[in-house]
């Protein structure tokens, strides 16, 4: 019906139109469904688990029998022997998190203030490095990592987990920060040059503030990683007191009584901060991603 | 930083395409304390690359430089099992978790309040962390208390198989299918940023000329997504082919060390068996595929950014 005839086609093409139109609309409807069950269940059945109280999680129940938040009073007051430095861990992420994004904005910015602003020759030298360190999976370079962590003294130590989520940040920063200092004009540094302030006035005075909303999102970014990363903590973090929590929720999975209900009740636990951020700087994350994900 | 704008430049040589400003605040060569202080911001960075980047890479290439150890690698079944794995899991895992996020992202465009919702509720499984995700799938997945079976005897009447347990085929395709899961919404959210940044008037311009549906779809989205399409492929084959967590957590290599890929192998050999040097021989093993993909990506990046 794309090239009708004169002859009275636009009466035949209404209707057509309008069953195309709900055919189209129930298949997106059903593909809806598909997608909102695919990316549900999963999820579910972490909260489900989690509240079912111990001893019903061995049944083949769809829904728990009997709900209950036993599983998460445990987790909070940590009453099970796997979580009784549960507050210790997660403070000990908290920690790592909150160093690693301080690290990565001051390193970041420093480096491409010289790189993008001072323009310091064969700067993109810096640049290449840092988008090389981008692309190589961090899983590929954690063997040699944690031997040299042991060279450097750092075995057992939330340094030496903050010193990795610091360099798999750092690249991303960079890039970020190099893409957003474009929009922003170099004729400001000039003028502040020539009322005489030094490249550090400049840095302070003017970068810093205009960068402002690449900061929040490299810091977001930066603070999710470092809370999400596991394998370079489970290598490098051994001792109960120094874990940090995703470590501490994979040693359940060594329990051969596998409660799995204060598992799953710790991982919701653990998910939820991220989620929310995730979620507050939904924005941000996904212009910061689209940017230094795709256009590096 | 609307993503609409950012990606525009990327996808569409339009007005974007200025030339780029090659100045410096500071004229000519830089001198004295101007050079002074443009090395010593750069020194933070360059002592953090030099130490947890060029050493580790350096270190890694000395323990892995033996070719006696690769003999060694070759000749062990779980490794020659651990390659056709590792090519299967990035070869179909990207490729249908790419595809699919291309098709939802066009499905994700629609102006409806309840497909706003529905987004919101898709990037759920890349908003959590891997960890809780992931093995709550292997749990779920489990033959004789796991959701899914339950559900699959409890609706349907259907005696579910044990997914991870019994077979190397079904465990590998249920890590597929969780590392989909978890990836699919990241690289949507990318290409639905991609499909804003399309103008409208070219839509009207197809439409005008008769073109809907699929053809729209050939002769106008697809054109001009093909390149971040592309980028988004390449830079996924890459993390797909380092993923660690999806294959640990999920089905932890079994049944019968059936289901490593080559990240997962890396560290069982250096931490399982203490053996280091082979762990980074089997990560070494795949630098052949990496390398290529790393220089096409990071020309790509480059023009890219040159277009902006």
């Amino acid at each position: 019906m794309i090239a009708p005839s004169i002859d009275g086609s636009l009466v035949r093409r209404r209707p057509n139109y309008r069953l195309r139109r709900s055919l189209t609309e129930a298949a997106a409807l059903a593909l809806g469904v598909v997608v909102l069950i695919w990316t549900l269940v999963p999820i579910y059945n972490i909260v489900m688990v989690a509240l079912e109280p111990h001893g019903d999680v061995f049944t083949n129940d769809i829904w728990p029998a009997n709900p209950s938040f036993e599983s998460f009073w445990i987790v909070v007051t940590e009453g099970y022997w796997y979580l009784e430095n549960f507050w210790h861990q997660f403070g000990n992420s908290l920690y790592v998190g909150v160093a690693t994004v301080i690290l990565t904005l001051v390193i970041g910015s420093l480096a491409s203030f010289s790189i993008g602003r001072i323009r310091i020759r064969h700067g993109w030298l810096v640049s290449n490095a840092a988008l090389l360190t981008y692309v190589i999976p961090a899983s590929f370079l954690a063997i040699p990592f944690y031997r040299i962590m042991h060279i450097y003294g750092l075995s057992n130590n939330l340094w030496s987990v903050i010193a990795a989520e610091v360099t798999f940040a750092t690249p991303y920063a960079i890039f970020i920060f190099q893409q957003y200092g474009v929009s922003i004009p170099i004729e400001l540094d000039e003028a502040a040059r020539i009322d005489g302030a030094s490249p550090i006035q400049v840095y302070f005075r003017i970068y810093l503030p205009l960068m402002a909303p690449a900061l929040v999102a490299v810091g977001t970014y930066a603070l999710l990683l470092a809370w999400n990363e596991y394998l370079y903590q489970f290598l490098l973090l051994s001792s109960k007191r120094s874990m940090t929590v995703p470590v501490a929720l994979a040693q359940f999975l060594n329990s051969d009584e596998a409660p799995w209900n204060y598992m799953m009740a710790t991982a919701i636990v653990y998910a939820l901060p991220p989620v929310a951020i995730y979620y507050a700087f939904r924005r941000r994350m996904t212009a910061g991603l689209v940017m230094g994900g795709v256009k590096g | 930083m609307d993503d609409a704008q950012v990606l525009r430049a990327g996808v569409l040589p339009g007005p974007s395409t200025s030339v780029r400003l090659r100045r410096r605040a500071w004229r000519g060569s830089l001198q004295g304390s101007e050079f002074t202080w443009a090395v010593a911001f750069l020194i933070p960075y360059a002592a953090l690359f030099l130490a947890f980047v060029a050493y580790p890479v350096a270190y890694g290439l000395w323990l892995g430089h033996k070719p006696a150890l690769y003999a060694e690698l070759v000749s062990e079944p779980i490794y020659q099992r651990t390659v056709v794995n590792t090519v299967l899991y990035v070869g179909i895992g990207v490729n249908l978790k790419m595809f699919g996020a291309l098709l939802l992202s066009g499905f994700f465009m629609r102006r409806r309040w309840w497909v706003r919702g529905l987004l919101l509720v898709y990037v759920l499984p890349w908003a959590m962390p891997a960890l809780p995700a992931f093995v709550s799938i292997h749990w779920m997945l489990n033959g004789q208390w796991g959701l899914l079976n339950n559900i699959l005897w409890g609706i349907f009447g259907i005696d579910g198989p044990g997914w991870l347990e019994t077979s190397r085929w079904l465990a590998l395709g249920s890590v597929i299918a969780s590392h989909i899961w978890k990836w699919m919404p990241f690289w949507t959210v990318i290409l639905l940023a991609g499909r804003m940044s399309i103008p409208q008037e070219l839509y009207e311009a197809a439409e005008v000329d008769g073109a809907t549906g699929l053809r729209r779809f050939l002769h106008v989205t697809f054109p001009l997504l093909a390149n971040l399409y592309l980028i988004c492929t390449l830079l996924s084959t890459i993390f797909t082919l380092g993923d660690f967590n999806s294959v640990y957590f999920v089905s932890g290599g079994g049944p019968a060390l059936s289901t490593h890929v080559l990240a997962t192998l890396g560290i069982r050999d250096a931490f399982e068996i203490g053996r280091p040097d082979l762990g980074v021989a089997a990560v070494m093993s795949a630098l052949p595929l990496m390398v290529p993909l790393v220089i096409l990506l990071m020309r790509k990046l480059r023009t890219t950014e040159v277009q902006l």
